[in-house]
């Protein structure tokens, strides 16, 4: 039974850290008020940057680190659009989610001679005990910070006040523009970790189809979540818990393996059925602000 | 936090010279001058549009004044935001109240000015410790661990004006703070504004009350068009000429209202009862009863949250009624659509213009035939006539004297508020209702504009028609209806004829007395 249920966890725990780091620039950014739709396309950018620099460098914590300081610098386009410009956030999310990849995949072309696949990288990120990767302990960790800041302190306090009601916190000196500005690069960050962690623990080189839809399913485990650090870390379990069972039982002769592969999108499309409606959001979530309106 | 000793040689606390503030073409402020003692309550009263707030978010530091100087204590200062203000002794309760909803009292008064521990981790203990003590010495009661959106109205101002304190505020402004309150929070309210100047504070209290500003203010400036007019002692003067001069001409701050003759039943209710759209087995509306008859005015009054807008909207077909009748000509109409009861006959003025009444993106004339678009002569067979929509409406702008007088393919949105309101009160009538609904009909409109639209309810009802008015405004309710019922809790706790009705009983159930105890 153990032997059968450990690599179930260890896949459920590999799958989920990238949902994890990328739920969690989702909640940053929400909760200070800014949809980010982005996240897939941020992680796109991130996965090809993390996979070049490591294959490059030969050093895939460099390859983390170039992840997420591009998805720092992409995001900033999005804040640009819906902080300063008022821009819809929807729209200039998706705006992200095609740049991302094409952006990705015409530097591919440049650097790996012509293909839209980076090489393979030569060391992945390195492993712990049961098999378990090192990024698995950093998604907790960053869970647990995310968690005590928004719960306890008061850089916290200032970022719920921002998504709430951001003219009740603009009225107190809090400045709404430059709070916002800062979760979404931390959102950016964070999602470009996401990408990265896909390329470098979860498989080893980036391809066009590396993110597919994990960004989405990251925003759902946000909702999910109900816009908390923890809740969105176990919801991100429970999505991979399912790919996980795809991956396992989908070479078995009982279920077609195309109804299995199906489990994590559908097990998403339930979520937001039953728990859009119900969850709380940010109040000010999606609207930007706009000094002197009320 | 402490109040530090300041150096109190100037007289005045306040000073603001020649300010003037333009928004695009439209000047908001020319050349305003304000000045306020130490240690007084100085009212500053206007129209809606006036520049009041204007005036106020300059001082705040929400807006930059274009012309003008500021002095705090004697000395010129720059205030380029709000946390400035917050230094220089200033703290701002708005009209719209700046709270987070889901916070806890203790949270929002410690917004951005956090006590903390190390690592920024908040420390509570420290901050009510802080907090007890101001509450004590001005008697402002707060549950400090409730959450916002669970506690009253007044409690809500009593949380913004102990933020401003929390802050060390010496000067408080209290835009329309009676606006939402009941009459006995309103003179909590007054004794809270003692207490603050009692122990050196200075208050200036933005209103368009008179009754307010006799009640506690000092002295009082009054601004029109974003102009100044004046500024008067309070005890030298009499309500006739704050109005006058507000207004710029003279106001009738009571209507005429001759007395009625109604004549039979048209519209009742019998034991309605309305869910709470947060819970299943809360009612929002409890086996309510009335009676409306033709030629007269029901003054429903109540303080904001007590079912009104829950009745009106149930009459209205926009919200489910779970038992109970509704009739009107002796046809039911509960649990009906929208259209099928305005086909009956009911019409109404809805509470938020903004949000229900109006399309403020559309032009004039197609809100005029929001309701009517469908009917000939504005279409037909699907297609809209646009030339009958607009001759009727330019009769409408003219009956209802509506300003711009050539504004039937103007959006809207760029009338003012009194002019909307005449648009919706003029599309209303038009659909000659036996019932009409008139809920709170003058918010946020100036007193030329209330004393229009009373003019108005009072010449509908002469001519036969069933008003429900539906108003927070105690003076409102007294100074139209026929009858008063009032309304608390969901439940209609007693009613009054126009001669029994008074600020006293009613206000004493409003707050939700009951006349035992009385």
């Amino acid at each position: 039974m153990l032997d059968f249920l450990i690599p179930i966890l260890t896949t459920t725990f590999m799958y989920s850290t990238p949902l994890i780091f990328a739920a969690l620039g989702g909640v940053i950014s929400e909760r200070s008020g800014v949809i980010n739709i982005g996240i897939e396309g941020i992680m796109t950018v991130g996965a090809f940057f993390a996979a070049s620099v490591a294959y490059y460098t030969s050093n895939p914590w460099l390859g983390l680190m170039a992840g997420g300081v591009v998805g720092g610098l992409i995001s900033l386009l999005h804040a640009l659009a819906s902080i300063t410009f008022s821009a819809d956030q929807t729209i200039s999310g998706i705006a992200l989610n095609f740049i991302g990849p094409g952006l990705s995949v015409f530097l591919c072309k440049i650097f790996f001679n012509g293909q839209t696949k980076t090489y393979p990288i030569h060391n992945k990120l390195p492993k712990l005990f049961y098999n378990l990767d090192v990024t698995v302990i950093l998604a907790i960790i960053a869970a647990i910070v995310l968690w005590f800041m928004f719960k306890k302190t008061k850089w916290g306090l200032r970022i719920r006040a921002i998504g709430e009601n951001p003219y009740a916190a603009d009225s107190l000196g809090i400045n709404v523009y430059r709070t916002r500005y800062l979760c979404v690069i931390v959102s950016g960050i964070l999602a470009g970790i996401g990408g990265a962690v896909t390329t470098l623990s979860v498989i080893s080189q980036f391809s066009p189809s590396a993110i597919s839809g994990q960004g989405f399913i990251a925003l759902a485990a946000v909702i999910f979540g109900k816009w908390t650090s923890l809740g969105a870390y176990f919801s991100c379990l429970l999505f991979a818990f399912a790919q996980a069972l795809a991956v396992t039982f989908g070479g078995a002769d009982f279920i077609p393996s195309e109804i299995i592969n199906m489990l994590p999108y559908v097990l998403t499309i339930f979520v937001l059925i039953f728990f859009v409606g119900k969850s709380c959001a940010p109040r000010a979530n999606g609207k930007p602000y706009i000094k002197g309106e009320r | 936090m402490e109040n530090l000793p300041k150096k109190d040689t100037a007289e005045y606390f306040l000073q603001m010279k020649n300010i003037t503030k333009c928004f695009g073409k439209f000047r908001a402020l020319d050349d305003v001058n304000l000045n306020v003692r130490r240690g007084s309550v100085h009212a500053l009263l206007g129209e809606n549009g006036a520049g009041k707030t204007t005036l106020m978010n300059i001082l705040y530091g929400l807006y930059q004044a274009d012309l003008g100087e500021i002095f705090i204590n004697g000395e010129l200062v720059q205030i380029k935001n709000p946390s400035v203000a917050i230094d220089l002794g200033i703290g701002m309760v708005h009209q719209h109240f700046k709270l987070v909803q889901n916070f806890t009292v203790a949270q929002n008064i410690m917004l951005g000015c956090e006590v903390t521990s190390p690592f920024g981790v908040l420390d509570f203990k420290e901050f009510n410790k802080k907090i007890a003590k101001i509450i004590d010495q001005y008697g402002l009661k707060v549950d400090l661990k409730a959450r916002i959106e669970n506690i009253s109205v007044g409690m809500q101002q009593r949380v913004e004006i102990l933020k401003t304190l929390y802050r060390g505020a010496d000067l408080l402004i209290l835009d329309e703070p009676t606006a939402v309150l009941t009459p006995a929070e309103i003179e909590e309210l007054i004794n809270i504004i003692f207490k603050l100047t009692s122990s050196g504070k200075t208050v200036i209290i933005i209103t368009h009350k008179l009754k307010e500003i006799k009640a506690v203010a000092q002295s009082c400036t009054i601004i029109r068009k974003g102009k100044y007019v004046d500024t008067l002692d309070v005890e030298k003067t009499n309500k006739h000429e704050l109005a006058k001069k507000m207004v710029g001409r003279d106001v009738k701050l009571v209507v005429d209202n001759p007395p009625e003759n109604p004549g039979e039943v048209v519209f009742e209710i019998s034991d309605l009862c309305i869910k709470k759209e947060t819970s299943e087995n809360l009612f929002a509306v409890k086996d309510l009863s009335l009676k409306i008859r033709k030629g007269e005015i029901l003054g429903l009054a109540g303080v904001e949250g007590n079912g009104q807008k829950e009745i009106a909207e149930a009459i209205m077909g926009l919200r489910k009624v779970s038992s109970g009748k509704i009739t009107i000509n002796g046809k039911e109409i509960q649990n009906l659509t929208p259209y099928e009861v305005i086909k009956n006959k009911v019409s109404i003025i809805h509470e938020d213009r903004h949000k229900r009444g109006l399309i403020l993106d559309f032009s004039v004339a197609e809100n005029a035939v929001l309701e009517e678009y469908r009917e000939s002569p504005f279409s037909r067979n699907g297609i809209l006539n646009y030339k009958a929509i607009n001759k009727f409406t330019k009769e409408l702008i003219k009956q209802y004297d509506i300003a711009p007088e050539r504004c039937h393919r103007r959006r809207i949105r760029k009338l003012s508020g009194g002019n909307q309101q005449k648009v919706i009160i003029g599309r209303e009538i038009h659909s000659n209702p036996d019932l009409l609904i008139a809920m709170q009909p003058t918010r946020g409109l100036d007193v030329g504009a209330i004393e229009y639209v009373h003019k108005t309810l009072i010449k509908e009802r002469e001519k036969g028609r069933a008003i429900l008015l539906i108003s927070l405004e105690l003076d409102e309710i007294l100074a139209l209806s026929s009858r008063v019922a009032v309304i608390y809790n969901g439940e209609i706790l007693g009613s009054f004829s126009r001669k029994e009705a008074n600020e006293e009983n009613v206000g004493f159930l409003m707050a939700g007395g009951n006349e035992n105890v009385a």
